[in-house]
Protein backbone atom coordinates (compact mmCIF):
# COMPACT_ATOMS: atom_id res chain seq x y z
CA UNK A 1 0.00 0.00 0.00
CA UNK A 2 2.73 2.62 0.88
CA UNK A 3 4.31 1.94 -2.67
CA UNK A 4 1.01 2.47 -3.99
CA UNK A 5 0.88 5.89 -2.40
CA UNK A 6 4.46 6.85 -3.44
CA UNK A 7 3.87 5.60 -6.92
CA UNK A 8 0.19 7.66 -7.11
CA UNK A 9 2.26 11.32 -5.64
CA UNK A 10 4.66 11.18 -8.25
CA UNK A 11 1.79 11.37 -11.02
CA UNK A 12 -0.71 14.59 -10.93
CA UNK A 13 -3.07 14.86 -8.00
CA UNK A 14 -6.33 15.08 -10.31
CA UNK A 15 -4.75 11.74 -11.79
CA UNK A 16 -5.13 9.99 -8.42
CA UNK A 17 -8.66 11.24 -7.42
CA UNK A 18 -10.17 9.58 -10.59
CA UNK A 19 -8.19 6.66 -10.67
CA UNK A 20 -9.40 6.03 -6.82
CA UNK A 21 -13.21 6.42 -7.72
CA UNK A 22 -12.65 4.36 -10.84
CA UNK A 23 -11.30 1.20 -9.18
CA UNK A 24 -13.77 1.64 -6.08
CA UNK A 25 -16.66 0.62 -8.47
CA UNK A 26 -14.52 -2.31 -9.71
CA UNK A 27 -13.38 -3.83 -7.06
CA UNK A 28 -17.06 -3.93 -5.49
CA UNK A 29 -18.14 -6.12 -8.55
CA UNK A 30 -15.09 -8.28 -8.15
CA UNK A 31 -15.56 -8.33 -4.33
CA UNK A 32 -19.52 -9.82 -5.25
CA UNK A 33 -18.82 -11.85 -8.39
CA UNK A 34 -20.62 -14.96 -7.41
CA UNK A 35 -23.98 -12.60 -6.63
CA UNK A 36 -24.37 -10.17 -9.79
CA UNK A 37 -24.04 -11.84 -12.93
CA UNK A 38 -26.30 -14.73 -11.93
CA UNK A 39 -28.81 -12.37 -11.06
CA UNK A 40 -28.91 -10.98 -14.85
CA UNK A 41 -28.69 -14.67 -16.00
CA UNK A 42 -32.09 -15.60 -14.24
CA UNK A 43 -34.10 -12.17 -14.98
CA UNK A 44 -33.41 -11.85 -18.43
CA UNK A 45 -35.51 -15.39 -19.73
CA UNK A 46 -38.28 -13.90 -17.26
CA UNK A 47 -38.72 -10.04 -18.92
CA UNK A 48 -37.46 -10.76 -22.58
CA UNK A 49 -38.91 -11.88 -25.94
CA UNK A 50 -35.78 -11.01 -27.64
CA UNK A 51 -33.91 -12.31 -24.70
CA UNK A 52 -32.57 -15.63 -26.95
CA UNK A 53 -30.01 -13.17 -28.15
CA UNK A 54 -29.07 -11.65 -25.17
CA UNK A 55 -29.15 -15.15 -23.38
CA UNK A 56 -26.28 -16.29 -25.85
CA UNK A 57 -24.27 -13.24 -25.50
CA UNK A 58 -24.47 -13.87 -21.97
CA UNK A 59 -23.99 -17.76 -21.98
CA UNK A 60 -20.34 -17.13 -24.13
CA UNK A 61 -19.38 -13.30 -22.11
CA UNK A 62 -20.56 -14.81 -18.81
CA UNK A 63 -18.03 -17.80 -18.61
CA UNK A 64 -14.96 -15.88 -19.05
CA UNK A 65 -16.50 -13.06 -16.49
CA UNK A 66 -16.45 -15.69 -13.73
CA UNK A 67 -13.48 -17.32 -14.47
CA UNK A 68 -11.49 -13.51 -14.37
CA UNK A 69 -13.19 -12.60 -11.19
CA UNK A 70 -12.38 -16.02 -9.61
CA UNK A 71 -8.98 -15.16 -10.24
CA UNK A 72 -8.84 -11.56 -9.05
CA UNK A 73 -11.00 -13.01 -6.11
CA UNK A 74 -8.35 -15.48 -5.32
CA UNK A 75 -5.52 -13.36 -5.87
CA UNK A 76 -7.35 -10.63 -3.31
CA UNK A 77 -7.65 -13.59 -1.01
CA UNK A 78 -3.85 -14.26 -1.75
CA UNK A 79 -3.03 -10.91 -1.12
CA UNK A 80 -4.91 -10.14 2.13
CA UNK A 81 -2.69 -12.73 3.85
CA UNK A 82 0.65 -12.33 2.36
CA UNK A 83 1.75 -9.02 2.80
CA UNK A 84 4.08 -8.91 -0.11
CA UNK A 85 1.67 -9.21 -2.46
CA UNK A 86 -0.48 -5.81 -3.72
CA UNK A 87 -3.94 -6.02 -3.56
CA UNK A 88 -5.51 -5.71 -7.43
CA UNK A 89 -7.09 -2.43 -6.21
CA UNK A 90 -3.13 -1.22 -5.91
CA UNK A 91 -2.29 -2.79 -9.21
CA UNK A 92 -4.93 -1.34 -10.66
CA UNK A 93 -4.02 2.14 -9.58
CA UNK A 94 -0.53 1.68 -10.61
CA UNK A 95 -1.71 0.59 -14.07
CA UNK A 96 -3.44 3.68 -14.71
CA UNK A 97 -0.64 6.06 -13.38
CA UNK A 98 1.78 3.47 -15.81
CA UNK A 99 -0.70 3.91 -18.50
CA UNK A 100 -1.27 7.57 -17.91
CA UNK A 101 2.36 7.96 -19.97
CA UNK A 102 3.45 5.10 -21.84
CA UNK A 103 5.97 6.80 -23.41
CA UNK A 104 8.03 9.00 -21.36
CA UNK A 105 11.86 8.76 -21.68
CA UNK A 106 14.19 9.77 -18.65
CA UNK A 107 17.48 8.67 -20.29
CA UNK A 108 17.99 4.71 -21.14
CA UNK A 109 17.65 3.26 -17.83
CA UNK A 110 14.24 4.85 -17.11
CA UNK A 111 11.34 4.48 -19.79
CA UNK A 112 7.69 4.75 -19.74
CA UNK A 113 6.45 0.88 -20.39
CA UNK A 114 5.10 1.72 -23.80
CA UNK A 115 8.76 1.84 -25.40
CA UNK A 116 9.67 -0.92 -22.83
CA UNK A 117 7.04 -3.29 -24.96
CA UNK A 118 8.26 -1.35 -28.60
CA UNK A 119 12.00 -2.20 -27.90
CA UNK A 120 10.90 -5.77 -27.13
CA UNK A 121 8.40 -6.13 -30.08
CA UNK A 122 11.26 -4.49 -32.64
CA UNK A 123 14.05 -7.10 -31.16
CA UNK A 124 11.22 -9.82 -31.64
CA UNK A 125 10.82 -8.50 -35.02
CA UNK A 126 14.36 -8.21 -36.09
CA UNK A 127 15.23 -11.71 -34.68
CA UNK A 128 12.33 -13.25 -36.10
CA UNK A 129 12.82 -11.32 -39.73
CA UNK A 130 16.29 -12.84 -39.94
CA UNK A 131 14.82 -16.08 -38.81
CA UNK A 132 12.26 -16.28 -41.68
CA UNK A 133 14.64 -14.65 -43.82
CA UNK A 134 16.71 -17.90 -43.32
CA UNK A 135 14.50 -20.79 -42.12
CA UNK A 136 11.68 -20.65 -44.58
CA UNK A 137 14.38 -21.15 -47.89
CA UNK A 138 15.78 -24.01 -45.64
CA UNK A 139 12.60 -25.60 -45.46
CA UNK A 140 12.13 -24.95 -48.69
CA UNK A 141 15.75 -26.69 -49.73
CA UNK A 142 14.82 -29.08 -47.16
CA UNK A 143 11.50 -30.45 -48.37
CA UNK A 144 12.29 -30.45 -52.09
CA UNK A 145 16.09 -32.37 -51.42
CA UNK A 146 15.83 -35.71 -49.36
CA UNK A 147 19.51 -35.47 -49.53
CA UNK A 148 19.57 -31.81 -47.28
CA UNK A 149 16.60 -33.22 -45.71
CA UNK A 150 18.33 -36.59 -44.12
CA UNK A 151 21.96 -34.52 -43.92
CA UNK A 152 20.51 -31.77 -41.75
CA UNK A 153 17.70 -33.60 -40.12
CA UNK A 154 19.88 -34.81 -37.42
CA UNK A 155 21.21 -31.67 -36.44
CA UNK A 156 18.35 -29.78 -36.10
CA UNK A 157 17.09 -32.57 -33.63
CA UNK A 158 19.55 -31.90 -31.69
CA UNK A 159 19.65 -28.16 -31.47
CA UNK A 160 16.44 -27.78 -31.53
CA UNK A 161 15.43 -29.00 -27.85
CA UNK A 162 18.06 -26.75 -26.65
CA UNK A 163 16.80 -23.46 -24.92
CA UNK A 164 17.83 -20.35 -26.61
CA UNK A 165 18.81 -18.92 -24.19
CA UNK A 166 21.97 -21.53 -23.99
CA UNK A 167 22.94 -19.36 -27.03
CA UNK A 168 22.94 -16.05 -25.27
CA UNK A 169 26.79 -16.12 -24.68
CA UNK A 170 27.53 -17.55 -27.94
CA UNK A 171 25.65 -14.05 -29.03
CA UNK A 172 27.19 -11.97 -26.83
CA UNK A 173 30.69 -13.45 -27.94
CA UNK A 174 30.15 -12.88 -31.39
CA UNK A 175 28.60 -9.76 -31.52
CA UNK A 176 30.18 -8.48 -28.39
CA UNK A 177 27.13 -6.41 -27.57
CA UNK A 178 23.77 -7.12 -25.36
CA UNK A 179 21.00 -5.50 -27.73
CA UNK A 180 21.94 -8.08 -30.66
CA UNK A 181 22.52 -11.11 -28.44
CA UNK A 182 19.11 -10.82 -27.29
CA UNK A 183 17.93 -11.03 -30.88
CA UNK A 184 20.23 -13.71 -31.69
CA UNK A 185 18.32 -16.09 -29.13
CA UNK A 186 15.06 -15.23 -31.44
CA UNK A 187 16.67 -15.78 -34.05
CA UNK A 188 17.83 -19.15 -32.89
CA UNK A 189 14.57 -20.13 -31.05
CA UNK A 190 12.07 -18.79 -34.19
CA UNK A 191 14.20 -20.68 -36.63
CA UNK A 192 13.36 -24.03 -35.84
CA UNK A 193 9.60 -24.45 -36.31
CA UNK A 194 10.08 -22.27 -39.91
CA UNK A 195 12.69 -24.86 -41.12
CA UNK A 196 10.71 -27.41 -39.79
CA UNK A 197 6.91 -26.41 -40.85
CA UNK A 198 8.23 -25.27 -44.52
CA UNK A 199 9.97 -28.32 -45.15
CA UNK A 200 6.81 -30.60 -43.93
CA UNK A 201 4.51 -28.34 -46.06
CA UNK A 202 6.82 -28.86 -48.86
CA UNK A 203 7.06 -32.47 -49.00
CA UNK A 204 3.12 -32.61 -48.46
CA UNK A 205 1.84 -30.99 -51.28
CA UNK A 206 -0.50 -33.36 -53.19
CA UNK A 207 0.44 -35.22 -55.80
CA UNK A 208 -1.96 -34.34 -57.59
CA UNK A 209 -1.09 -30.92 -57.79
CA UNK A 210 2.29 -31.85 -58.68
CA UNK A 211 0.81 -34.17 -61.28
CA UNK A 212 -1.29 -31.46 -62.85
CA UNK A 213 2.19 -29.19 -62.67
CA UNK A 214 3.76 -32.38 -64.82
CA UNK A 215 0.86 -32.81 -67.47
CA UNK A 216 1.06 -28.94 -67.98
CA UNK A 217 4.57 -29.11 -68.22
CA UNK A 218 4.82 -25.61 -65.99
CA UNK A 219 8.05 -24.10 -65.79
CA UNK A 220 9.99 -24.40 -62.72
CA UNK A 221 8.78 -20.76 -61.81
CA UNK A 222 5.53 -21.57 -62.08
CA UNK A 223 5.54 -23.98 -60.22
CA UNK A 224 7.46 -22.64 -57.59
CA UNK A 225 4.81 -19.38 -57.55
CA UNK A 226 1.32 -21.69 -58.47
CA UNK A 227 1.78 -24.44 -56.40
CA UNK A 228 4.63 -25.11 -53.86
CA UNK A 229 4.41 -21.50 -52.64
CA UNK A 230 0.96 -21.83 -51.92
CA UNK A 231 -0.06 -24.90 -50.81
CA UNK A 232 3.18 -24.42 -48.79
CA UNK A 233 1.73 -21.36 -47.05
CA UNK A 234 -0.39 -22.88 -44.63
CA UNK A 235 2.03 -24.39 -42.81
CA UNK A 236 4.65 -22.01 -43.09
CA UNK A 237 2.39 -19.57 -41.32
CA UNK A 238 1.50 -22.73 -38.88
CA UNK A 239 5.45 -22.31 -38.36
CA UNK A 240 5.49 -18.63 -37.96
CA UNK A 241 3.02 -18.72 -35.39
CA UNK A 242 4.71 -21.15 -33.06
CA UNK A 243 7.84 -19.36 -33.26
CA UNK A 244 6.36 -15.76 -32.62
CA UNK A 245 4.81 -17.74 -29.70
CA UNK A 246 7.98 -18.79 -28.24
CA UNK A 247 10.24 -15.56 -29.61
CA UNK A 248 7.37 -13.21 -27.40
CA UNK A 249 8.28 -15.91 -24.73
CA UNK A 250 11.98 -15.93 -24.55
CA UNK A 251 12.54 -12.16 -25.53
CA UNK A 252 11.26 -11.44 -21.62
CA UNK A 253 13.76 -14.11 -20.33
CA UNK A 254 16.69 -12.55 -22.63
CA UNK A 255 16.22 -9.42 -21.57
CA UNK A 256 16.60 -9.93 -17.98
CA UNK A 257 19.67 -11.23 -18.90
CA UNK A 258 21.30 -8.50 -20.74
CA UNK A 259 19.10 -5.28 -19.31
CA UNK A 260 18.78 -2.67 -21.61
CA UNK A 261 15.23 -1.41 -22.90
CA UNK A 262 13.01 -3.41 -23.02
CA UNK A 263 9.70 -5.45 -21.22
CA UNK A 264 11.56 -8.46 -19.98
CA UNK A 265 14.53 -6.07 -18.77
CA UNK A 266 11.65 -3.41 -16.74
CA UNK A 267 10.03 -6.21 -15.10
CA UNK A 268 13.99 -6.79 -13.52
CA UNK A 269 14.41 -3.75 -12.63
CA UNK A 270 10.92 -3.52 -11.35
CA UNK A 271 11.87 -6.39 -9.14
CA UNK A 272 15.08 -4.49 -7.85
CA UNK A 273 13.10 -1.09 -7.16
CA UNK A 274 10.71 -3.71 -5.27
CA UNK A 275 7.85 -2.61 -7.26
CA UNK A 276 5.64 -5.87 -7.48
CA UNK A 277 2.46 -4.17 -8.81
CA UNK A 278 4.68 -3.20 -11.98
CA UNK A 279 5.60 -7.06 -12.16
CA UNK A 280 2.16 -8.29 -12.06
CA UNK A 281 1.44 -5.32 -14.97
CA UNK A 282 3.75 -6.92 -16.81
CA UNK A 283 2.29 -10.27 -16.52
CA UNK A 284 -0.63 -9.30 -18.01
CA UNK A 285 0.67 -7.08 -20.64
CA UNK A 286 3.06 -9.73 -21.78
CA UNK A 287 0.09 -11.90 -21.87
CA UNK A 288 -1.79 -9.48 -23.55
CA UNK A 289 0.52 -8.42 -26.71
CA UNK A 290 1.14 -12.54 -26.89
CA UNK A 291 -2.20 -13.29 -27.08
CA UNK A 292 -2.74 -10.44 -30.00
CA UNK A 293 0.33 -11.32 -31.94
CA UNK A 294 -1.06 -15.25 -31.72
CA UNK A 295 -4.69 -13.70 -32.79
CA UNK A 296 -3.52 -11.90 -35.42
CA UNK A 297 -1.37 -14.31 -36.97
CA UNK A 298 -4.01 -17.03 -36.88
CA UNK A 299 -6.23 -14.47 -38.73
CA UNK A 300 -3.83 -13.98 -41.75
CA UNK A 301 -3.44 -18.11 -41.53
CA UNK A 302 -7.23 -18.22 -42.15
CA UNK A 303 -7.20 -15.82 -45.31
CA UNK A 304 -4.67 -18.37 -46.64
CA UNK A 305 -6.35 -21.72 -45.65
CA UNK A 306 -8.08 -23.70 -48.53
CA UNK A 307 -10.43 -26.56 -48.05
CA UNK A 308 -8.05 -29.05 -48.95
CA UNK A 309 -10.69 -30.93 -50.36
CA UNK A 310 -11.87 -28.53 -52.97
CA UNK B 1 -7.57 -43.06 -90.46
CA UNK B 2 -3.83 -42.42 -88.73
CA UNK B 3 -2.65 -43.79 -85.99
CA UNK B 4 -1.88 -41.03 -83.44
CA UNK B 5 -0.79 -43.61 -79.96
CA UNK B 6 0.58 -47.12 -80.61
CA UNK B 7 1.18 -48.97 -77.78
CA UNK B 8 3.59 -52.24 -78.49
CA UNK B 9 3.78 -54.58 -75.56
CA UNK B 10 3.74 -53.03 -73.17
CA UNK B 11 4.28 -54.10 -69.56
CA UNK B 12 4.38 -52.36 -66.18
CA UNK B 13 5.93 -54.07 -63.15
CA UNK B 14 5.74 -52.10 -59.24
CA UNK B 15 8.55 -52.86 -57.09
CA UNK B 16 6.64 -53.14 -53.70
CA UNK B 17 7.15 -54.15 -49.93
CA UNK B 18 6.73 -58.10 -51.07
CA UNK B 19 8.54 -57.67 -54.32
CA UNK B 20 8.08 -57.57 -57.44
CA UNK B 21 4.58 -57.09 -58.42
CA UNK B 22 3.05 -57.29 -62.20
CA UNK B 23 0.19 -54.83 -63.23
CA UNK B 24 0.23 -55.08 -66.78
CA UNK B 25 1.50 -57.37 -69.43
CA UNK B 26 1.84 -57.76 -73.08
CA UNK B 27 -0.26 -54.63 -74.04
CA UNK B 28 -0.85 -54.04 -77.74
CA UNK B 29 -3.09 -50.83 -79.30
CA UNK B 30 -3.73 -48.45 -81.84
CA UNK B 31 -5.15 -45.55 -81.17
CA UNK B 32 -6.54 -43.27 -84.48
CA UNK B 33 -6.59 -39.60 -84.91
CA UNK B 34 -10.43 -38.50 -83.49
CA UNK B 35 -11.04 -41.93 -81.64
CA UNK B 36 -12.61 -42.40 -78.64
CA UNK B 37 -11.82 -45.38 -76.91
CA UNK B 38 -12.38 -46.37 -73.42
CA UNK B 39 -11.22 -48.80 -70.97
CA UNK B 40 -12.69 -50.71 -68.92
CA UNK B 41 -12.02 -53.46 -65.89
CA UNK B 42 -12.71 -54.53 -62.38
CA UNK B 43 -11.54 -52.81 -60.22
CA UNK B 44 -7.58 -52.79 -59.13
CA UNK B 45 -7.04 -54.49 -63.43
CA UNK B 46 -4.59 -51.81 -64.29
CA UNK B 47 -6.41 -48.94 -66.18
CA UNK B 48 -5.19 -46.05 -64.35
CA UNK B 49 -1.69 -47.61 -64.63
CA UNK B 50 -2.13 -47.92 -68.51
CA UNK B 51 -3.93 -44.55 -68.72
CA UNK B 52 -0.64 -42.76 -66.59
CA UNK B 53 1.63 -44.41 -69.09
CA UNK B 54 0.01 -43.01 -72.01
CA UNK B 55 -0.05 -39.62 -70.20
CA UNK B 56 3.30 -40.12 -69.50
CA UNK B 57 3.55 -39.80 -65.53
CA UNK B 58 5.14 -43.51 -65.10
CA UNK B 59 7.32 -45.39 -67.58
CA UNK B 60 6.82 -48.56 -68.73
CA UNK B 61 9.23 -51.34 -67.58
CA UNK B 62 8.11 -53.11 -70.85
CA UNK B 63 7.69 -52.20 -74.51
CA UNK B 64 7.27 -48.63 -76.18
CA UNK B 65 4.69 -46.40 -76.72
CA UNK B 66 4.71 -44.05 -79.60
CA UNK B 67 2.20 -40.84 -79.33
CA UNK B 68 2.44 -38.91 -82.76
CA UNK B 69 5.89 -40.57 -83.68
CA UNK B 70 7.64 -39.89 -80.72
CA UNK B 71 8.60 -42.08 -78.24
CA UNK B 72 6.63 -40.91 -74.66
CA UNK B 73 9.04 -39.86 -72.20
CA UNK B 74 7.14 -37.78 -69.90
CA UNK B 75 4.08 -35.68 -69.62
CA UNK B 76 3.17 -33.10 -71.38
CA UNK B 77 0.25 -30.81 -72.76
CA UNK B 78 0.07 -32.49 -75.98
CA UNK B 79 -1.57 -35.04 -74.03
CA UNK B 80 -4.07 -33.60 -71.31
CA UNK B 81 -5.42 -35.47 -68.32
CA UNK B 82 -8.78 -34.65 -66.83
CA UNK B 83 -7.95 -36.43 -63.58
CA UNK B 84 -10.68 -38.08 -61.26
CA UNK B 85 -10.71 -35.80 -58.42
CA UNK B 86 -10.44 -32.82 -61.21
CA UNK B 87 -6.90 -31.38 -58.98
CA UNK B 88 -8.12 -27.77 -59.72
CA UNK B 89 -5.65 -25.67 -57.92
CA UNK B 90 -7.58 -24.05 -54.70
CA UNK B 91 -6.22 -20.88 -54.78
CA UNK B 92 -7.25 -19.97 -58.55
CA UNK B 93 -9.95 -19.02 -60.18
CA UNK B 94 -11.73 -21.50 -62.07
CA UNK B 95 -10.45 -18.89 -65.16
CA UNK B 96 -6.78 -18.83 -63.78
CA UNK B 97 -6.97 -22.78 -63.47
CA UNK B 98 -7.77 -23.02 -67.70
CA UNK B 99 -5.22 -20.39 -67.93
CA UNK B 100 -2.60 -21.82 -66.57
CA UNK B 101 -2.75 -24.53 -69.21
CA UNK B 102 -3.72 -22.41 -71.97
CA UNK B 103 -0.58 -19.55 -71.16
CA UNK B 104 1.59 -23.07 -71.36
CA UNK B 105 0.54 -23.99 -74.39
CA UNK B 106 0.17 -21.18 -76.29
CA UNK B 107 1.72 -18.05 -74.62
CA UNK B 108 5.02 -17.79 -76.25
CA UNK B 109 3.31 -17.30 -79.72
CA UNK B 110 -0.49 -15.42 -79.12
CA UNK B 111 -1.01 -11.99 -76.82
CA UNK B 112 -2.67 -12.42 -73.37
CA UNK B 113 -5.64 -10.59 -74.81
CA UNK B 114 -5.89 -14.00 -77.42
CA UNK B 115 -5.08 -16.37 -74.34
CA UNK B 116 -7.61 -14.46 -72.46
CA UNK B 117 -10.51 -15.51 -75.27
CA UNK B 118 -8.97 -18.68 -76.09
CA UNK B 119 -9.68 -19.91 -71.79
CA UNK B 120 -13.09 -17.92 -71.28
CA UNK B 121 -14.02 -19.84 -74.92
CA UNK B 122 -13.23 -23.23 -73.13
CA UNK B 123 -15.14 -22.43 -69.79
CA UNK B 124 -18.09 -21.50 -72.20
CA UNK B 125 -18.17 -24.18 -73.60
CA UNK B 126 -18.73 -26.19 -70.71
CA UNK B 127 -21.13 -23.94 -69.73
CA UNK B 128 -18.90 -22.30 -66.74
CA UNK B 129 -19.00 -18.24 -68.01
CA UNK B 130 -21.09 -17.40 -64.94
CA UNK B 131 -18.51 -18.92 -62.05
CA UNK B 132 -15.49 -18.08 -64.21
CA UNK B 133 -14.56 -16.09 -61.46
CA UNK B 134 -15.31 -18.27 -58.35
CA UNK B 135 -12.65 -20.22 -56.92
CA UNK B 136 -13.02 -24.00 -56.82
CA UNK B 137 -14.02 -24.81 -53.39
CA UNK B 138 -17.17 -22.73 -53.76
CA UNK B 139 -18.31 -24.25 -56.87
CA UNK B 140 -19.95 -28.03 -56.96
CA UNK B 141 -18.03 -31.28 -57.52
CA UNK B 142 -20.20 -31.08 -61.18
CA UNK B 143 -18.68 -27.83 -61.97
CA UNK B 144 -15.77 -28.71 -60.92
CA UNK B 145 -15.31 -31.85 -62.99
CA UNK B 146 -16.17 -29.31 -66.06
CA UNK B 147 -13.39 -27.16 -65.49
CA UNK B 148 -11.31 -29.63 -65.36
CA UNK B 149 -12.49 -30.48 -68.82
CA UNK B 150 -12.05 -27.49 -70.12
CA UNK B 151 -8.72 -27.20 -68.56
CA UNK B 152 -7.91 -29.94 -70.92
CA UNK B 153 -9.91 -29.07 -74.04
CA UNK B 154 -8.24 -25.93 -73.88
CA UNK B 155 -4.91 -26.76 -74.23
CA UNK B 156 -6.00 -28.26 -77.58
CA UNK B 157 -4.13 -31.66 -76.70
CA UNK B 158 -3.24 -34.58 -79.59
CA UNK B 159 -4.81 -36.46 -77.11
CA UNK B 160 -6.87 -36.11 -74.14
CA UNK B 161 -7.09 -38.78 -71.55
CA UNK B 162 -9.34 -38.95 -68.18
CA UNK B 163 -9.32 -41.69 -65.75
CA UNK B 164 -13.47 -41.93 -64.51
CA UNK B 165 -13.88 -38.40 -64.73
CA UNK B 166 -17.27 -38.54 -64.00
CA UNK B 167 -16.69 -41.19 -61.21
CA UNK B 168 -17.35 -39.52 -58.27
CA UNK B 169 -20.37 -37.48 -59.42
CA UNK B 170 -24.09 -38.51 -59.29
CA UNK B 171 -26.36 -39.93 -61.91
CA UNK B 172 -27.83 -36.89 -62.79
CA UNK B 173 -25.09 -35.01 -62.96
CA UNK B 174 -23.17 -37.51 -64.56
CA UNK B 175 -25.12 -37.95 -67.42
CA UNK B 176 -25.51 -34.08 -68.28
CA UNK B 177 -21.86 -34.08 -68.03
CA UNK B 178 -22.03 -37.14 -70.74
CA UNK B 179 -24.05 -35.33 -72.86
CA UNK B 180 -21.73 -32.33 -72.51
CA UNK B 181 -18.85 -33.96 -73.25
CA UNK B 182 -20.26 -35.50 -76.48
CA UNK B 183 -21.33 -32.51 -77.69
CA UNK B 184 -17.48 -30.98 -77.24
CA UNK B 185 -15.69 -34.09 -78.40
CA UNK B 186 -18.49 -33.75 -81.48
CA UNK B 187 -17.19 -30.00 -82.20
CA UNK B 188 -13.61 -30.52 -81.66
CA UNK B 189 -12.97 -34.12 -83.04
CA UNK B 190 -10.79 -34.71 -79.88
CA UNK B 191 -9.08 -37.78 -79.69
CA UNK B 192 -9.52 -39.39 -76.10
CA UNK B 193 -9.06 -42.18 -74.13
CA UNK B 194 -10.94 -42.92 -71.06
CA UNK B 195 -11.47 -44.83 -68.13
CA UNK B 196 -14.68 -45.66 -66.94
CA UNK B 197 -16.25 -48.48 -64.48
CA UNK B 198 -19.75 -47.29 -66.27
CA UNK B 199 -21.22 -50.48 -68.98
CA UNK B 200 -23.14 -47.43 -70.23
CA UNK B 201 -21.16 -44.55 -70.41
CA UNK B 202 -18.47 -46.93 -72.51
CA UNK B 203 -21.40 -47.65 -75.07
CA UNK B 204 -22.52 -44.45 -75.21
CA UNK B 205 -19.31 -42.33 -75.58
CA UNK B 206 -16.88 -44.24 -77.31
CA UNK B 207 -15.91 -45.47 -80.86
CA UNK B 208 -14.26 -48.97 -79.30
CA UNK B 209 -14.35 -50.25 -75.74
CA UNK B 210 -10.89 -51.94 -74.87
CA UNK B 211 -11.83 -54.50 -71.96
CA UNK B 212 -9.03 -55.60 -69.56
CA UNK B 213 -8.31 -59.04 -68.00
CA UNK B 214 -8.68 -59.16 -63.95
CA UNK B 215 -4.70 -58.46 -62.55
CA UNK B 216 -2.23 -58.69 -61.60
CA UNK B 217 -0.53 -59.21 -65.09
CA UNK B 218 -3.69 -57.92 -66.86
CA UNK B 219 -4.00 -57.61 -70.05
CA UNK B 220 -6.35 -56.68 -73.33
CA UNK B 221 -8.68 -59.64 -73.22
CA UNK B 222 -11.15 -58.17 -75.81
CA UNK B 223 -11.91 -55.18 -77.89
CA UNK B 224 -15.50 -54.26 -78.95
CA UNK B 225 -15.83 -51.68 -81.62
CA UNK B 226 -19.74 -49.56 -81.49
CA UNK B 227 -20.96 -49.29 -84.52
CA UNK B 228 -23.45 -46.19 -83.87
CA UNK B 229 -23.54 -42.99 -85.44
CA UNK B 230 -22.45 -39.85 -83.78
CA UNK B 231 -23.52 -37.53 -82.42
CA UNK B 232 -25.37 -40.40 -79.83
CA UNK B 233 -28.51 -39.36 -77.68
CA UNK B 234 -29.23 -41.92 -75.00
CA UNK B 235 -32.83 -41.57 -75.61
CA UNK B 236 -33.40 -43.17 -78.87
CA UNK B 237 -30.28 -45.70 -78.16
CA UNK B 238 -31.97 -47.05 -75.48
CA UNK B 239 -33.77 -49.21 -77.62
CA UNK B 240 -31.33 -49.19 -80.67
CA UNK B 241 -30.33 -53.24 -81.41
CA UNK B 242 -26.44 -52.26 -81.73
CA UNK B 243 -26.33 -50.94 -78.11
CA UNK B 244 -28.16 -53.43 -76.86
CA UNK B 245 -25.86 -55.66 -78.35
CA UNK B 246 -22.39 -53.83 -77.61
CA UNK B 247 -23.84 -53.41 -73.81
CA UNK B 248 -24.68 -57.48 -73.19
CA UNK B 249 -20.72 -58.21 -74.84
CA UNK B 250 -19.22 -55.76 -71.84
CA UNK B 251 -21.51 -57.54 -69.20
CA UNK B 252 -20.56 -60.51 -70.19
CA UNK B 253 -17.12 -60.01 -70.18
CA UNK B 254 -17.07 -58.41 -67.06
CA UNK B 255 -19.51 -60.52 -64.79
CA UNK B 256 -18.77 -63.90 -66.85
CA UNK B 257 -15.53 -64.25 -68.46
CA UNK B 258 -13.77 -62.07 -65.84
CA UNK B 259 -15.62 -62.58 -62.50
CA UNK B 260 -14.44 -60.87 -59.88
CA UNK B 261 -14.11 -62.62 -56.31
CA UNK B 262 -15.00 -61.09 -53.58
CA UNK B 263 -11.97 -59.64 -52.21
N1 LIG C 1 2.76 -47.13 -57.57
C1 LIG C 1 2.35 -48.39 -57.38
N2 LIG C 1 3.08 -49.24 -56.65
C2 LIG C 1 2.69 -50.53 -56.47
N3 LIG C 1 1.56 -51.04 -56.97
C3 LIG C 1 0.78 -50.25 -57.71
C4 LIG C 1 1.13 -48.88 -57.96
N4 LIG C 1 0.16 -48.32 -58.71
C5 LIG C 1 -0.74 -49.30 -58.93
N5 LIG C 1 -0.37 -50.45 -58.34
C6 LIG C 1 -1.10 -51.72 -58.38
O1 LIG C 1 -1.40 -51.99 -59.74
C7 LIG C 1 -2.71 -52.50 -59.86
C8 LIG C 1 -3.49 -51.67 -60.82
O2 LIG C 1 -3.76 -50.41 -60.25
P1 LIG C 1 -4.63 -49.32 -60.98
O3 LIG C 1 -4.68 -48.15 -60.10
O4 LIG C 1 -4.10 -49.12 -62.34
O5 LIG C 1 -6.04 -50.03 -61.04
P2 LIG C 1 -7.39 -49.47 -61.66
O6 LIG C 1 -7.83 -50.42 -62.68
O7 LIG C 1 -7.24 -48.05 -62.06
O8 LIG C 1 -8.35 -49.57 -60.41
P3 LIG C 1 -9.58 -48.63 -60.04
O9 LIG C 1 -10.66 -49.00 -60.96
O10 LIG C 1 -9.89 -49.03 -58.63
O11 LIG C 1 -9.12 -47.22 -60.17
C9 LIG C 1 -3.30 -52.55 -58.47
O12 LIG C 1 -3.18 -53.85 -57.97
C10 LIG C 1 -2.42 -51.63 -57.69
O13 LIG C 1 -2.32 -52.08 -56.36
MG1 LIG D 1 -8.00 -46.14 -61.27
Amino acid sequence: MTIASIDISLGSVETAENVSSKPSNTSENMSTPKISPPATALSVPKNAVAGEIAGRAIRTILPPLIGFALLIGIWAIVSMKNKGIPTPEVVWNAAVVLFSDPFYSNGPNDQGIGWNILSSLKRVAIGFGFAAAVGIPMGFLLGRFDFLNKALDPIISLLRPVSPLAWLPIGLLVFKRADPAATWTIFICSIWPMILNTAQGVQRVPQDYLNVARVLNLSEWKVITKILFPSVLPYMLTGIRLSIGTAWLVIVAAEMLTGGVGIGFWVWDEWNNLKVEHIIIAIFVIGIVGLLLEQGLLLIARRFSYDSNS
Amino acid sequence: MKSLVQIENVGMQFATKKGPFVALQGINLQINEGEVVSLIGHSGCGKSTLLNLIAGLTLPTDGSLICGGREIAGPGPERAVVFQNHSLLPWLSCFENVYLGVERVFGSKESKAILRSRTMAAVEMVHMAHAAEKLPGEISGGMKQRIGIARAFAMEPKILLMDEPFGALDALTRAALQDELIGVMQKTGATVVMVTHDVDEAVLLSDRVVMLTNGPAATIGEILEVNLAKPRNRLTLASDAEYTRCRAAIIEFLYQKQVKKAA
